[in-house]
């Protein structure tokens, strides 16, 4: 099929534009941006600014650090409790029962809800005045007006539980369609063996959807990362900086300060910890290798 | 394993009536003990609805009230959102913008996906870790080189812009989907149609086409959803209110110091219907179209 050698170029080339200008080039310009000073308020200090924004933001920014604390923080319990209930939710919806179908759409149904939106639900959910707290207190259970987003001790799991609610169906959508993916042979050989439920899941379940865990870990560790949404509406990033991630930070340089340099800066770290750590994490957990 | 199912009927003859009985156990196994699927789920699905029904029961009773089962309904606050704040327009600038990236993500991958699953070219491999490698390169840290090109070409506040940048963002991943749809679709039918007389076009046409519905639809809705929750950008480059989509427009509501419950609920609403139904109608094929392997492209 090699007829006209053209066609694949003509075809791809709508696709090849649209990534030049929308991700090649910012690439590019944000690296540029973050040796310079550039701030659209103070237009009269930009210029040329060498490595400043760096050390600015390597030894003369705890926000910077904080921030990336949280960020990780943020990824490693958000992914690790996604994939574990999103492998669970996979589970039982994988089984055989009435209404099977009707469940399924429904517990999958937040993934298709905004960050936003999200939010917005939450909020009348957790508010203290008219939220599932007063209800609760009513009943005798709890005490009236806890306000779990206000306090500091409870915002960040108010924060994970809000997020879970969208993120787990990712999880089960995309482990569901590789659990329907294995062999039922496999499973009667393992049962005919006389192999227990339990020794079934772990050695032809997990082996199997190995791959899948690695691939959907690495994409929504990156996107939960990237998650902006969320928190950006729910918190702000409060209180007191306490649930501020790296992007939110850039974000909030670009859209609140017009810090186009130091968010820059910030930026080029954010991709280069990202490249770094995806690249260790495909070699460290072997992908495409069948264990 | 294959090894001990030849052996077994070998190390233990069974008796005439024993393979009917295993079997039948084995079959009233799998679906576990009832409670074991149902308790779980049970408590998962009140987890979900929960804070949907929360939602509706606020945005149907009238400001004031706080009973937790409404009646009567009242449409006061659908009323206030739509008309007083302007969800009227934001739905319409969010369909719009939906629509727009729905068609350009679908035809655009198709046509890309295409070329990656039918053709062998210089560069495909560069093109292919080009469009992984961007899976990587979030939009929410590309917020300041972005607005700097918006601002240049002149697409700041225009639905134009936002449906460009979005197309852009979702294209890699729809597009290697895509690709792994039609690689999944038997080339021989093509190729006869071609030997038949057809040009490739037709043969894509004629043979392609009708086989990638499922495809279509999967990638099509995905696209829609996405852009329907897009916010970031809409927030960044959309600053005039009548360009607002809806997650600008519910998160303005939301930043009033004194929450509205009941508008901010009946605007989630109208957020949340649309992409609910439409990711009801089609969670099924996306499970089937994940399953049948694409996701391995």
């Amino acid at each position: 099929m090699r007829t006209r050698t053209w066609a694949p170029y003509a075809l791809i080339a709508p696709t090849l534009v649209l990534m030049a200008i929308f991700l090649v080039y910012p690439i590019g310009s944000v690296v540029y941006y973050s040796l310079q000073r550039y701030n659209v308020t103070q237009p009269w200090k930009n210029g040329f600014a060498g490595l400043d924004n760096f050390k600015q933001m390597l030894f003369d920014d705890p926000l910077f650090w904080q921030s990336l604390a949280f960020s990780a923080k943020w990824v490693f319990v958000e992914v690790g409790l996604q994939l574990l209930l999103g492998l669970v939710l996979a589970l039982i919806v994988n089984e055989t029962f009435i209404g099977r179908g009707m469940a399924r759409a429904l517990v999958f149904s937040p993934w298709a809800v905004s960050g936003v939106l999200t939010t917005g639900i939450w909020i009348l959910l957790l508010n203290p005045s008219t939220g599932i707290f007063q209800e609760l207190s009513e009943l005798g259970i709890g005490s009236p007006g806890t306000s779990v987003l206000g306090n500091p001790d409870t915002v960040f799991d108010a924060l994970v539980v809000t997020e879970l609610w969208r993120g787990v169906p990712f999880f089960a959508i995309l482990l569901l369609a590789d659990l329907q993916s294995i062999p039922k042979d496999l499973y009667e050989a393992a049962s005919v063996d006389g192999a227990s439920r339990w020794r079934r899941f772990t050695s032809v379940t997990l082996p199997h959807l190995k791959d899948a865990i690695i691939l959907s870990t690495l994409l929504r560790a990156v996107w939960e990362f990237n998650n902006v949404d969320l928190i950006y509406t729910l918190t702000g990033g409060g209180p007191a900086n306490q649930t501020t991630t790296l992007p939110l930070y850039v974000a909030r340089q670009a859209v609140d300060s017009h810090n186009f340099g130091y968010g820059s800066a910030l930026t080029v770290a954010g991709l280069l910890i990202l490249l770094f750590f995806s690249i260790a994490y495909l070699r460290v957990s072997k992908f495409g290798s069948r264990a | 394993m294959t090894e001990t199912l030849t052996r077994r009927p070998v190390d233990t003859p069974p008796p005439p009536r024993q393979p009917t009985k295993r079997r039948r156990r084995a079959v009233a196994e799998e679906p576990g003990k009832p409670w074991m699927i149902h308790v779980p789920l049970v408590l998962y699905l009140l987890f979900t609805l929960i804070p949907f029904y929360w939602m509706l029961v606020f945005a149907v009773r009238p400001a004031g009230s706080t009973q937790l089962v409404p009646w009567p309904i009242s449409f006061e606050h659908f009323d206030t959102v739509w008309n007083d704040i302007g969800f009227g327009i934001f739905f319409y600038n969010s369909v719009v913008m939906g629509l727009g990236v729905l068609v350009f993500v679908t035809i655009l991958s198709v046509m890309g996906g295409y070329a990656l699953a039918r053709f062998k070219f210089r560069g495909q491999r560069v093109f292919l870790l080009a469009m992984l490698c961007s899976q990587f390169i979030p939009g929410a840290m590309m917020l300041i080189p972005l607005f700097v090109i918006f601002k240049g070409l002149g697409l700041l506040n225009s639905l134009t812009g936002l449906i460009i940048a979005e197309v852009a963002f979702q294209l890699p991943l729809s597009l290697i989907l895509m690709s792994g749809f039609i690689r999944n679709i038997s080339v021989e039918l093509e190729e006869a149609a071609m030997v038949d007389g057809c040009s490739r076009l037709r043969a894509f046409f004629a043979v392609v086409l009708p086989q990638l519905k499922p495809a279509l639809v999967a990638v099509g809705s995905f696209a829609f959803i996405g852009a329907w929750n897009q916010f970031l950008f809409a927030l960044m480059f959309a600053t005039r209110q009548d360009k607002f989509t809806l997650p600008v427009g519910l998160s303005y509501t939301l930043g009033e110091f004194n929450t509205d419950f009941g508008a901010l609920a009946a605007g989630g609403v109208v957020a949340a219907v649309p992409v609910v139904l439409v990711f009801a109608v089609v969670q099924r094929f996306l499970v089937q179209g994940l399953s049948a392997g694409a996701v391995k492209g």
